[in-house]
């Protein structure tokens, strides 16, 4: 579990990995046994093309403190060209957030092969480790679906 | 040309489009209560034209839109698009939302549309009319007449205006415009980028929190075509009638700005509706930004066989990581 | 309200050692809707599954959620146990607790809790799935060959030998292909047209197999199972069913200057011709740039000689159409423009000539009857360069960054076959490597250079001057030698690369298959999928895929074809249910979906719709065609009304995953 040491904020993350490629690299670092932060939690989708910039925002709603998307390598993709609209859609997506000011490491984008069980486990873990470190979410969340809540409005009333 | 000139050659040329029976109804402006609150009119007689058709500097309304259901009914349409209001047809278009078979498109000059937000800002009250004269605007008020100039009157899409030129028409009234691809449109966006997140937060904060979440500016947008709004939809997931968090604000406007976005042509309609004044076409104007570093320069709505740039790519595109090595964390 | 069972597996110790599978049990048996709940050794096993089994029936379950392994290990074992029950398999889905849980994980309190939330989101994402039922299509048992060379051919021979009818397109007017032109083969060095000719005649006679010869695909609707095709037959001008082939007409014809492409214009044809001896089907055509009737009305011989009365100076492109369950690309190659590479003085030189020239220059039905002599004047050349890679392997603006292939083993053959015609001829190449991957290739190529005396020289050729006494000079450096030489030969001959056929790119389009920078058709996995595009119902046969050889060529027509006839053999076709639909009430008719559907799968039409107010009202409506969308999900985020979703992975299946992992 990944733990801010000096807050002992223990951060909620969401991956969504595609079926053929990403969602296989999370099984084969399970086949080897590399380990990553128990707080990720993996949804699988067909294709990282699936993901709807509403499932981030759904996310970070709903208390995620940091949210990744995986898919196979650009050029690798099951569907051929799924990840190319994948990319140019998230990177609008992030890049909104960022001017709207939520911190931009909340997410991110990784592409991850079926054969990359060593690269998913290291990308979990820095992932974590950043989101650990930047804190609880209180920009984009929702702030009833918050158990800090309170704290979290006082912070930011207006 | 004048706006008075202009209106008279448009009624004119109404009355003759609907006495020929090329169309059957005309969809222009109407004064409302006040001589500002101009407002989209569909017109059926030439008795109609006469009493209530008006084209001035406060006909700032984008009438395309209008066109979606005007053009499924019998007959033929005339309207009258400015330039900047052509690209948003165009772009209809483009998504089979207009019949333009049944649609006569005349293309009218535009000098620019003010706002009276700033005419009031400028302390000018009671306005019961406004004429263009030597280069700036006269106010009618109740208490006289006022002068402004240009550049205080007005609206902000109009000081950065994109094109003066119509991409689609059936014929001209005046003289065709020029095409403004280098108007400054992204200032005030590139501004907000140099700020540090925190800042940015705090800006939007104070612009989106504001907001009543009327649904103005979902609703006069030319790119807000759902026949079913996901707002509005309780299946969507994200259906909400009222934001009662800060979250519901931040998700309504970041979730608008991404359904139009690659499909906004820029027309500025909904800060302009906005009760609140918040500008909305900021975020807009960050995706038009963002596409055209990118992607390479794309003007939605510029040409009708176009290929919305979210629903294409190239093998060379940049990384979502560009986003977080930019401007400032 | 669903009526959920939840089975914890432990997988032996796998999971069972560092997740408490009895407490995430007992905490998922506490979940809204779960109504069993229990944990067992093995799921996987006969006993595990029959548990399942007893269960669904026990309790009426109507979804089912397994803790295990991987999905992708053993999803489709669990869905079979389900069915087996009764239940819809599409009502079942997977924790993922060892491959992303146990095996991770090392602490056990962590890693419960972890499993208790994958199982939570399990359980809240059933609570959305919906019975999916796979659709069927029907399969036209007929397929459509694009293309007539060996690999068309090929193809078409071995799917009319399996007992189903196949249409040939060519759009020559016969068949045969690159191969008809060649001399010998390698590395057997048999004669082209002694293999070639009898596959043709093979073809020609078999009553599975129509060819249709100087004809084009014109368009292309449907999908796997139920293509409809467009083939627009050509005007030949000549009566096909009353022609006899004998040939007359092309003596007599008086316009004689036609540049014969078949030899690659070193030769010329009449304005009305067959192509070659051999032609299939030896039936003549009229070139219509050349003839002076169809041009100006004033000739008419071959109408005059024509006892057959064949010649019809009015015939029409007439376009068919026909129905197809499987269609084969197969549209081959050409020679890439040598013209480009002006160093090697292609334009400026008649004795600078393209491998493929040469291989006419030395067949005994080429325009010099079998003798290797000189374009410019005929005589015999007694020392030849030859030069790889001309094209080949070069940058992208260069040239073709890929290796074609072929050249180094025709290039052997060139050698060989010359020295051993002609001894006293002198014979170079120059290459960066010699490849020869194949069997007996690298056997062939040493005896090129151990038996034959041929000069291989690795380095390359900066220029080719061509000299006022007629000779080139070939100025080349040794790289072994480490030394510049200056060659002074009599012919050069060029070993262009090899690109896919300029109709290959529209064809694609017409067929929404995918094709690589190169214009190579895209095949389905570059390994286990190679006879495939991803476009379901398109094959690929030959060098449409990639650069290869005959032997290469012939195997994959063959591959291809039994991939053809394992989907005509089939009566219905099972399709994926987890694919994509459109909520028509919701959709906006915009297009953006279609836009970036990589198998065409999404058509639009026009669809009344009846309004509260009892009016109609018809408005442009998405479609999906199940049998061809792969579920890919592109669409449903394409979609800005929302009207798009996909079944197994619908957006309210995500979402409830997202709230139980964020709660």
């Amino acid at each position: 579990m990944q733990v801010n040491e000096q807050t002992g904020f223990v951060p909620t993350i969401v991956a969504f990995c595609c079926n053929w490629c990403s969602y296989a690299g999370a099984d084969l670092s399970g086949t080897n046994r590399l380990s990553y932060p128990a707080n990720i939690k993996i949804i699988r989708v067909p294709c990282s093309c699936r993901v709807n910039p509403i499932f981030f925002l759904r996310a970070f709603q709903r208390g995620a403190d940091g949210v990744i998307l995986c898919g196979c390598h650009p050029g690798d993709c099951h569907y051929t060209t799924g990840n190319y609209y994948t990319r140019r859609r998230m990177t609008l997506l992030f890049s909104m957030l960022d001017f709207l000011g939520i911190e931009r490491n909340r997410t991110r984008v990784e592409w991850v092969s079926a054969a990359e069980g060593q690269k998913f486990a290291e990308t979990m873990r820095s992932f974590a480790e950043e989101i650990a470190a930047l804190g609880p979410n209180r920009r984009l969340a929702d702030l009833r679906c918050r158990e800090d809540a309170e704290e979290g409005r006082d912070e930011h009333a207006v | 040309m004048r706006y008075n000139e202009i209106a008279a050659a448009m009624i004119a040329r109404a009355k003759e489009l609907l006495s020929d029976g090329t169309v059957n109804r005309v969809i222009g402006w109407k004064r409302g209560e006040f001589c500002y609150d101009v407002t989209p009119a569909v017109f059926e007689t030439a008795e109609e034209l006469e009493k209530d058709f008006v084209y001035d500097a406060f006909c700032g309304a984008n009438v395309s839109k209008y066109l979606i259901r005007e053009s499924e009914k019998p007959g033929k349409i005339l309207c009258f698009l400015k330039p900047c209001d052509t690209f948003s047809f165009n772009q209809l278009l483009t998504e089979h939302r207009i019949r333009r078979e049944n649609v006569h498109v005349i293309g009218i000059p535009c000098e620019g549309m003010a706002d009276m937000r700033r005419i009031r800002k400028a302390g000018i009250d009671g306005v019961t009319g406004i004429r263009e004269e030597d280069g700036g605007f006269t106010v009618e008020t109740l208490y006289g007449e006022e002068r402004i100039s240009v550049y205080d009157a007005l609206a902000e899409r109009c000081l950065s205006c994109k094109s003066k030129r119509h991409v689609v028409y059936d014929e001209l009234i005046g003289e065709e415009g020029e095409d403004h691809p280098d108007a400054p449109r992204f200032e005030q966006v590139a501004k907000l980028e140099e700020m540090t997140a925190e800042e940015r937060f705090a800006f939007w904060r104070g612009e989106l929190s504001r907001c009543i979440r009327c649904n103005a500016c979902r609703n006069v947008c030319p790119a807000c075509i759902c026949e079913n709004c996901v707002f509005d939809n309780p299946d969507s997931g994200i259906s909400q009638k009222a934001a009662a968090d800060t979250f519901e604000e931040n998700m309504y406007h970041i979730i608008r700005a991404f359904h139009v976005a690659g499909r906004c042509t820029d027309c500025g309609e909904c800060s302009r509706v906005c009760p609140e004044n918040i500008p909305l076409h900021l975020l807009n104007r960050k995706f038009i930004k963002d596409i055209d570093e990118l992607y390479g320069v794309y003007r939605a709505g510029e040409k009708a066989d176009a290929r919305n740039p979210l629903v294409d790519f190239t093998e060379a595109d940049a990384e979502a990581r560009v986003v977080h090595e930019r401007g400032k964390a | 309200m669903q009526k959920i069972g939840v089975f914890v597996c432990h997988c032996g110790t796998n999971i069972a050692a560092t997740v408490d599978v009895k407490a995430v049990a007992e905490a998922l048996g506490r979940e809204p809707s779960v109504v069993v709940s229990q944990d067992y050794t093995y799921m996987c096993s006969e006993s595990g599954q029959n548990l399942i089994k007893d269960s669904i029936r026990d309790y009426g379950l109507t979804g089912v959620v397994i803790c295990s392994c991987s999905p992708r290990m053993h999803e489709a074992t669990f869905r079979r146990a389900a069915a087996q029950a009764g239940l819809n398999p599409y009502m079942v889905e997977i924790a993922n607790i060892r491959e992303q849980c146990s095996w991770i994980h090392k602490d056990k309190a962590e890693a419960t809790e972890k499993a208790i939330i994958l199982g939570r989101a399990a359980i809240a994402k059933v609570q959305h799935n919906t019975p999916l039922i796979a659709g069927e299509s029907s399969v036209t048992k007929r397929a459509l060959v694009i293309g007539g060379g060996i690999a068309g051919i090929q193809t078409a021979l071995d799917i009319a030998e399996a007992g189903f009818p196949v249409d040939i397109v060519e759009q020559k007017p016969t068949i045969g292909g690159k191969m008809a032109q060649l001399d010998k083969t390698f590395p057997t060095l048999d004669c082209s047209a002694c293999i070639l000719t009898p596959k043709m005649v093979d073809c020609a006679q078999n009553e599975n197999i129509k060819i249709y010869s100087y004809s084009e695909v014109e368009s292309v609707s449907g999908f796997v199972g139920n293509f409809t095709v467009k083939i627009r037959r050509k005007a030949r001008y000549v009566d096909e069913v009353k022609c006899t082939g004998c040939g007359l007409c092309t003596e007599k014809c008086p316009v004689k200057k036609v540049p014969n492409e078949f030899n690659l214009g070193m030769d010329n044809r009449r304005a009305i011709y067959i192509p070659f001896a051999q032609a299939v089907p030896k039936i003549a055509v009229i070139d219509p740039d050349w003839c002076n009737m169809l041009k100006n009305g004033k000739c008419g011989v071959c109408s005059k000689v024509c006892t057959a009365g064949a010649i019809d100076y009015k015939q029409k492109d007439t376009v068919i159409e026909e129905h197809y369950g499987a269609i084969v690309a197969a549209t081959g190659f050409e020679i890439s423009d040598v013209s480009r590479y002006d160093e090697y003085a292609y334009s400026q030189s008649k004795d600078v000539i393209t491998s493929l020239e040469f291989e006419r220059l030395t067949n005994a039905a080429g325009p010099t009857g079998g003798t290797l002599l000189r374009p410019s004047d005929g005589k015999h050349p007694h020392t030849i360069v030859f030069i790889q890679c001309v094209g080949s392997r070069c940058t992208p603006d260069k040239g073709k960054p890929y290796c074609s292939g072929i050249c180094c083993m025709y290039t052997a053959k060139h050698a060989m076959l010359t020295r051993e015609k002609y001894p006293d001829t002198e014979v170079y190449v120059f290459y960066i490597d010699v490849r020869t991957p194949g069997k007996n290739f690298d056997e062939f190529y040493r005896r090129a250079v151990e038996e034959f005396g041929v000069h291989y020289i690795k380095g390359a050729v900066g220029k080719v001057s061509p000299r006022a006494d007629g000779t080139l000079d070939v100025q080349a450096s040794d790289l072994i030698m480490n030394e510049q030489l200056h060659i002074s030969a009599d012919l050069v001959v060029l070993a262009a690369a090899i690109e896919p056929s300029k109709t290959a790119r529209s064809l694609a389009t017409m067929l929404t298959a995918s094709m690589d920078t190169n214009d190579f058709f895209t095949e389905a996995h570059p390994k286990l999928r190679p006879v495939e595009s991803p476009t379901a119902g398109i094959f690929l046969s030959g060098v449409c895929q990639g650069p290869k050889d005959i032997p290469s060529t012939v195997s994959q027509a063959s591959a291809c074809a039994a991939k053809v006839v394992g989907l005509l053999i089939k009566n219905k076709l099972t399709g994926n249910p987890c694919v994509a639909h459109s909520d028509e009430l919701m959709c906006n008719g915009c297009s953006n979906c279609a836009n970036v559907c990589p198998y065409g799968a999404i058509t639009y039409s026009d669809k009344e719709f009846r309004m509260p107010d009892r009016t109609t009202k018809t408005r442009r409506v998405a479609w999906v065609n199940p049998a061809v969308c792969q579920g890919c999900g592109a669409c449903t985020v394409a979609c800005p009304s929302g009207a798009m979703d996909l079944s197994g992975f619908s957006n309210s299946q995500i979402m409830a995953e997202v709230d139980a992992i964020c709660k």
